[in-house]
């Protein structure tokens, strides 16, 4: 029940998370080079997300020994929540500028102005293929994180339903506030689910290795716990050692590898 | 028309960013952590400390690893700027 609760949180979170950054580049795509290819790209994308879920999630489920595909999608937990945990400590510690949604929109928006104008109801392969791009990479992990959680624990379909009822949520709350997705806690929202992948990863590299958590799924509780110590230590010490604490008003990034 | 070469020269860049990328320290520390669980599979009680403990390394070391040096500009956290929205 624990384990449950925590990998709809997990997933749901880490959907959000993506699907702002894919419908950052949805929008910005709509507005310059017309609506009806952007949807039609996202819409392409999400499909080929669907067939690659069922495509591979099944057979994973199916045909893997449990335990085998425990360590190795254990693993693949870590990779995430390490490296989503490490990007979120120095972000909130200063050390590492902050992912700034509006100036991706606004560079995007430029970036696809500048080229030939398209008509605005027709087809228009360079937004179609924006959206289809923004829609496909940014699913692509939230389908890493569907298959990793759902595969282990046999709960596929709570994962997926999951992914997809946040982001239909992020499109309903995007479609409200269009152009104000900076306001999205990004980081806040990166930090908890880098917590949570890193417990699970840490909890199923263990469970199949072979040697079991007291409390089992309980344990699980007490990993993130002890995470979200480490964590909040860490960026309270980061904040300590910043190299020039006089410095001024915060710069951000504009488009980075996630 | 893209050659079967190009596919798997795409799958395997795909698979290196994202497993390795701009911060190798975590494939590395998950490596570290999956064999160290593996070779203590039969020693649960120093087990359930062992591989917490590492992953607390590796995500520390890491996190250290990739702090700012030298007297660069400053990058204030956003969000805990009072004036925005969303929790610090």
């Amino acid at each position: 029940m624990t384990s449950t609760i925590i990998l709809v949180l997990a997933v749901f979170g880490a959907t959000c998370v993506e699907a702002v950054e894919a419908l950052t580049l949805v929008v910005a795509s709509g507005t310059t080079r017309g609506w009806r290819s952007a949807l039609e790209g996202a819409a392409s994308a999400l499909v080929l997300l669907v067939v690659l879920v069922a495509a591979i999630g099944v057979p994973l489920v199916h045909y893997v020994p449990i335990d085998v595909l425990r360590v190795v999608i254990g693993g693949l937990l870590l990779v995430l929540g390490l490296g989503w945990l490490r990007k979120s400590i120095l972000r909130a510690s200063g050390h590492k500028a902050l992912h700034d949604e509006d100036l991706i929109y606004a560079n995007t928006v430029a970036e696809l102005g500048s080229g030939d104008s398209a008509p605005r109801k027709a087809r228009d392969a360079i937004g179609f293929t924006i959206a289809f791009k923004g829609v496909l990479l940014e699913g692509t992990e939230v389908l890493l994180i569907v298959l990793s959680l759902g595969a282990s624990s046999h709960r596929l379909g709570l994962a997926a339903a999951s992914a997809g009822a946040a982001a239909i949520l992020v499109t309903a709350v995007g479609i409200i506030v269009a152009r104000q997705l900076r306001e999205v806690p990004e980081n806040t929202m990166k930090l908890a689910v880098g917590v949570m992948l890193t417990s699970f990863g840490v909890f199923w590299v263990g469970e199949g290795s072979g040697f079991h958590w007291p409390g089992k799924d309980l344990a699980i509780l007490v990993l993130i716990a002890l995470f979200v110590a480490v964590t909040y230590g860490s960026i309270r010490y980061l904040r300590l050692i910043l190299p020039n604490p006089s410095g001024s008003a915060a710069p951000v990034e504009s488009v980075e590898s996630h | 028309m893209v050659s079967p070469k190009q596919l798997v020269v795409a799958f395997g860049r795909f698979w290196w960013e994202f497993l390795i990328g701009e911060n190798p320290d975590a494939f590395v520390g998950a490596v570290v952590i999956i064999a160290a669980a593996l070779l203590l599979r039969h020693e649960r009680d120093a087990a359930i400390v062992v591989v917490p403990v590492l992953a607390v390394v590796a995500l520390v070391g890491s996190a250290y690893r990739g702090r700012k040096r030298g007297t660069g500009k400053r990058m204030a956290p956003r969000e805990a700027t009072p004036t925005e929205p969303g929790p610090s």
